[in-house]
């Protein structure tokens, strides 16, 4: 059951019912990303708050401070929109709001529960990848169009660390589409038998820590270190302008939760309890063929899913300290990237070994088996070259000798002289 | 398969609306008394030194380079996946010769030490 056929019902078969249709949705879900980050926000502060033993917002809005973020937005909302002098005006106004329009544009395709869905594009993770490459660009021109040596700087890390994290993720994602062999969000759904993180663990790994580095959370807040560059692209930005990459960042995040626990979790199925049901030779349960029941307990299944993720990406931030810009860079181009290319290697040859349709278990646990081996592997090269290292550098300062006493040497031998 | 994309355009055609709503709104309801202390760019309060708009470092644009690349591989990956169960066994060695290209060149930029940050 979707609009579309509801309208058609009501109306009859008009040309416009489509279109309205399509405005409707497209409203629906703009509006749910708008709201919902009030409610993240406070989430989020509150959550951060328990980790570290404070009690976060408590004031306004009853005891839990539930309408804290409410009274930020209308504060936001009557304050000056300053342009700072120099500022290239054209892309200094219109970063903000291309950011939130690829941020919102990605759910167009993100499958909420059985026919609630934008759309279900044929190419929809493709699309997801390249409408969220724009943020990117976003980025560098609040940062160049700023005229303000930390925005710029703030832009050139963004162009560094975005850039580089897209590969990973992008090569992490390739692997559910090839167990799945569809593009299509649903179809990938669907394919999940067992649990794409379960058959593809190391790529859901890195799936989470290039979104993480995305969205430039925690621990690789490095686009907008407050403690570095003060608030880095983003420091010119005052009232709403400024609002709208925080509601950017936190749409971006629930959308990367979002994204893993439709890719890795199954969405709004529930593959686990259906393969406990199946050796029970019980049916599966599928939302599906439910009808209205089962688009609502879809959406809840899936809710679950997302703020599980969204729970970890926060738990992330309340306990990690920031990484270093040459940290970033390595850890992405010397671990991630070569781990995710020998996957795609071991996967796509497997894939061919037991192609879908034998046996899932089997398929499933042969998966896993190579990926524990081929994260061993990684675990223990990177274990000796760690080693290697620290034992150079034992050597090298065993040569030098104490280069203290030395210099107090010296000293001593020119203060003689 | 033309009609899905519809709905795409038509996102895109409104999602502006949603950003430029509260912006315009904050337009109207706070104030706008600019002067020029007040525009000064804001640098923890000491004047700006010279040009923003410096030349920046020459590293960051060697990890664009090394980007696209791999992007561009992306791109020529994602349809042999969507279609992998129609493929034969010479699409396996092809996307393993594929993959493995890319990997030599990620490892000769490795050794040449461009990822190294200096």
């Amino acid at each position: 059951m979707n609009l579309n056929d509801l309208l058609y019902q009501i109306f009859g078969n008009q040309p416009w019912v489509d279109l309205v249709a399509n405005v409707i949705s497209i409203f629906a879900i703009s509006t749910f990303c708008l709201l919902v980050v009030i409610f993240l926000i406070w989430l989020e502060r509150k959550v951060i708050a328990r980790i570290q033993d404070r009690i976060g917002p408590n004031r306004v809005g009853g005891r839990y401070g539930l309408l804290q973020t409410v009274a930020d937005v209308l504060k936001l909302l009557t304050k000056e929109q300053i342009t700072p002098s120099g500022a290239d005006y054209l892309i200094y106004n219109i970063a903000p709001i291309l950011t939130v329009m690829a941020a919102l544009l990605v759910w167009a395709v993100m499958p909420f529960a059985p026919g609630l869905i934008g759309v279900d594009l044929n190419v929809g993770m493709f699309f997801i990848l390249a409408v969220s490459s724009v943020s990117v660009v976003t980025v560098l021109l609040a940062g160049w169009g700023s005229n303000n040596k930390y925005a710029l700087l703030g832009g050139f890390r963004a162009v560094a660390q975005l850039v580089s994290y897209e590969v990973p993720m992008i090569l992490a994602v390739l692997i559910p589409i090839i167990l799945a062999r569809t593009m299509s969000t649903v179809g990938i759904i669907e394919a999940q038998t067992v649990p794409f993180i379960f058959m593809a663990p190391i790529a859901a790994v890195i799936f989470l820590i290039s979104a993480l580095a995305e969205t430039g959370r925690t621990p690789f807040d490095l686009l907008e270190a407050d403690s570095e560059i003060v608030a880095g692209f983003h420091i010119e930005y005052s009232g709403m302008k400024f609002g709208m990459f925080f509601l950017a960042e936190f749409i971006g995040t629930l959308f990367m939760s979002g994204l893993f626990a439709v890719v890795f979790l199954g969405g709004w199925n529930v593959p686990i309890i259906n393969l406990i049901l199946s050796f029970f030779s019980v049916a599966p349960i599928n939302f599906t063929e439910m009808g209205v029941l089962g688009t609502v307990l879809g959406l809840l299944v899936f809710f679950f899913k997302m703020f599980l993720i969204y729970m970890v990406f926060i738990w992330i931030r309340g306990t990690w300290p920031r990484v270093r810009v040459d940290q970033i860079l390595n850890f992405n181009w010397k671990l991630l990237v070569p781990i995710i290319l020998i996957m795609i290697l071991v996967v796509s040859v497997l894939d061919k070994v037991i192609p879908p349709g034998t046996n899932e278990l089997v398929r499933a646990s042969l998966h896993f088996a190579s990926n524990i081996l081929i994260a061993f592997i990684a675990l223990e090269v990177l274990r000796r070259s760690g080693r290697r290292r620290r034992m150079l550098e034992e050597e090298s300062e065993a040569e030098l000798g104490e280069p203290e006493p030395a210099a107090h040497d010296l000293a001593e031998a020119v203060h003689a002289h | 398969m033309f009609a899905e994309w519809q709905y795409i355009i038509l996102f895109v055609a409104l999602s502006p609306i949603f950003p430029l709503a509260p912006v315009v709104v904050n337009r109207l309801l706070g104030p706008h008394r600019p002067n020029p202390i007040k525009q000064q760019t804001y640098e923890c309060g000491i004047e700006t030194v010279g040009d923003t708009w410096v030349q920046f470092k020459v590293q960051y644009y060697i990890f664009a380079l090394i980007f696209v690349i791999f992007d561009v591989e992306a791109v020529f990956l994602f349809p042999i996946a969507a279609a992998y169960g129609q493929l034969g066994l010479f699409a396996v060695f092809e996307v393993a010769l594929f993959v493995i290209l890319l990997a030599v060149a990620l490892g000769y930029a490795w050794s040449r030490g461009v990822l190294e940050w200096v």
